[in-house]
């Protein structure tokens, strides 16, 4: 292999000069890299400087530089943030001064509040209570007349606020007790409440059944003695067909000897107070919402759970 | 336009080539490993980040294991819609003490980073162990098994000491007692709670995490690790520093 610096040969064919190389007969032809590319490469380094001078780039002892703009993309985020608040203004505003009551009376308060909810709950809530609201073992349906710390609108901000037995010291609270495992009940005694409390739904567990007395005694404090449930301790009617852990007999079982204490986590904090308010306006419009005491004393009448239909 | 071919003079002398490659590969280490030197000026100190406590160093080792990195990213970009869906974007304080980093690189499923206290622990377990069951049209895998298996805690202070030498600053308390913390804080009500809070301060879960008080299973381990991520800040007293612009200055 030799170089001939001086003698440029050129290719029959293609009319390109050679590098000189040869290799069994085959020469290599010195084709330069295309010039376009060639000047779009030195554009780009020169870009490069002014990018350096306009926008952060070189790191420093005394931390970065931080260019003549200013930029970072905290203020970027800042002020898209901004831009899209002022471009839901229009509603957030009068949204955000007005109270519940208001905002249901308004039909375009009351649409903005449920299209922000529902683009909220499919993000935070479906996950445990479905993208439709029908809830599952253990979380509950949000569709139908049947809640358990309340239905009225402020009952549902304060447990989307708080939570329930959540880690927000504001949280509700109750606790139903294991009373097999702790020894409050014995095995038998369990079994026999199971039962009784199996047939309230369907009017088979009379005063007459056996399990009655126990249920008086232990469980009538927070279920009422007539087993249709306490708001105040977030305790389950017994007495309908709607079962938050399941009907089967097993279940039933479990939930007295071992107890439950579902757990929803507070959103204060996590979620700013408007949204809260559009979540809560959406699930209180999901099926069950209850009017508020203020709104049926003056116009709806006395309160009956699902009144709202 | 001549100095277009000056290269050719490079490229045919091996030793100056061999100088310009030295000093190209040069630059570009120094420019990669110079800032690392610097690296608390880039990172802001941010009050309430702590090191993980045993029980979910252990449930951080587990993640790891078993990949979850790969659907899953914790970092929430500054980015509007980013910070709408998952919240405060993520501070480089709150991952100082991940080693490695789980930053991640693609969404499968979604970002991890500020999943602590949205869901309740049934809902946790019921999910790791059939994610259909909760969410119907989720395509992750069931990790039921690891109900199933205990955590492992007999050599967890030997990863707390691991963790210490890259930096992490666990005591020699913590190490010390890392086994037995890291099986209390299992438990719900542990009367080595309050020891416990003394060592890593007072936000701690401290709760039978997979609703089996028989065992401290990896379940466990892992759930108390999801139970805390993106926790430690508490936003409400959260002043970012959004100004880098006057980051270096002393005003």
């Amino acid at each position: 292999m030799t170089d001939h610096h001086n003698k440029k040969e050129i290719d029959d064919i293609s009319g390109v000069e050679t590098t000189g190389h040869e290799w069994d007969g085959l020469k290599e032809l010195n084709n330069p890299a295309p010039r376009w590319w060639l000047w779009v490469f030195y554009v780009t380094v020169i870009w490069s400087v002014g990018y350096w001078v306009i926008y952060p780039a070189w790191p420093t002892p005394g931390g970065a530089t931080k260019g003549t703009s200013g930029w970072t993309q905290f203020t970027k985020l800042k002020n898209e943030q901004a831009e899209i608040f002022e471009r839901q203004g229009a509603y957030l505003n009068r949204f955000h001064n007005s109270s519940f009551e208001e905002i249901m009376n308004d039909p375009e308060l009351y649409a903005f509040a449920n299209a922000g909810g529902a683009a909220v709950f499919k993000d935070n809530c479906a996950t445990c209570h479905g993208t439709g609201g029908a809830g599952g073992k253990g979380y509950p349906n949000l569709n139908d007349d049947e809640w358990l710390w309340g239905g009225r609108i402020e009952n549902i901000y304060q447990t989307l606020q708080y939570g329930i037995r959540s880690s927000h010291e504001e949280t509700r609270v109750s606790q139903m007790p294991s009373f097999g495992r702790d020894g409050l009940l014995t095995r038998t005694q369990v079994t026999t409440v199971t039962d009784y409390v199996r047939g309230l739904s369907s009017g088979k567990s009379g005063s007459d059944h056996p399990g009655h007395a126990i249920f008086q005694e232990k469980c009538a404090s927070c279920h009422g003695p007539d087993a249709k449930g306490g708001r105040e301790f977030g305790a389950p009617n017994l007495t309908d067909a709607i079962w938050l852990y399941g009907e089967s007999k097993d279940t039933i079982f479990k939930t007295v000897y071992d107890g439950r204490a579902g757990m929803m986590p507070h959103w204060k904090g996590r979620l700013n107070d408007d949204t809260l308010r559009q979540l809560t306006i959406y699930v209180h419009s999901l099926g069950g919402g209850e009017k508020s005491e203020s709104v049926n004393d003056s116009e709806f009448g006395p309160i009956t759970p699902g009144s709202e239909q | 336009m001549s100095f277009l071919y000056k290269h050719q003079k490079l490229e045919r002398n091996s030793v100056i080539l061999l100088v310009c490659i030295i000093g190209a590969i040069l630059v570009g280490g120094i420019v990669e490993i110079i800032p690392l030197f610097r690296q608390e000026t880039v990172i802001e100190p941010v009050k309430g980040v702590r090191p993980y406590t045993p029980l979910e160093l252990a449930g951080y080792n587990i993640y790891i294991r078993e990949g979850c990195y790969v659907c899953h990213s914790q970092q929430i970009r500054p980015l509007r819609d980013e910070v709408a869906r998952y919240g405060h974007y993520s501070l480089a304080a709150e991952s100082m003490y991940d080693h490695p980093f789980q930053w991640g690189s693609k969404r499968t499923g979604p970002d991890l980073a500020r999943v602590g206290g949205k869901y309740s622990d049934e809902w946790h377990t019921a999910h790791i162990k059939d994610p259909r069951n909760v969410v119907p049209e989720s395509v992750m895998p069931s990790y039921s098994f690891l109900a199933n298996r205990g955590a492992r805690l007999h050599d967890i202070d030997k990863h707390l000491r691991a963790q210490r030498a890259l930096g992490v600053p666990y005591t020699d308390d913590m190490i010390k007692n890392a086994e037995s913390d890291a099986a209390s804080q299992a438990h719900t009500g542990s009367d080595n709670q309050s020891a416990m809070e003394e060592r890593y301060g007072t936000s701690l879960n401290v709760r039978d995490f997979d609703g089996n008080p028989m065992l401290v299973s990896e379940m466990d381990a892992l759930i108390a690790y999801l139970q805390v991520l993106g926790t430690m800040v508490k936003f409400t007293d959260y002043e970012p520093n959004t100004s880098t612009a006057k980051a270096g200055e002393k005003e």
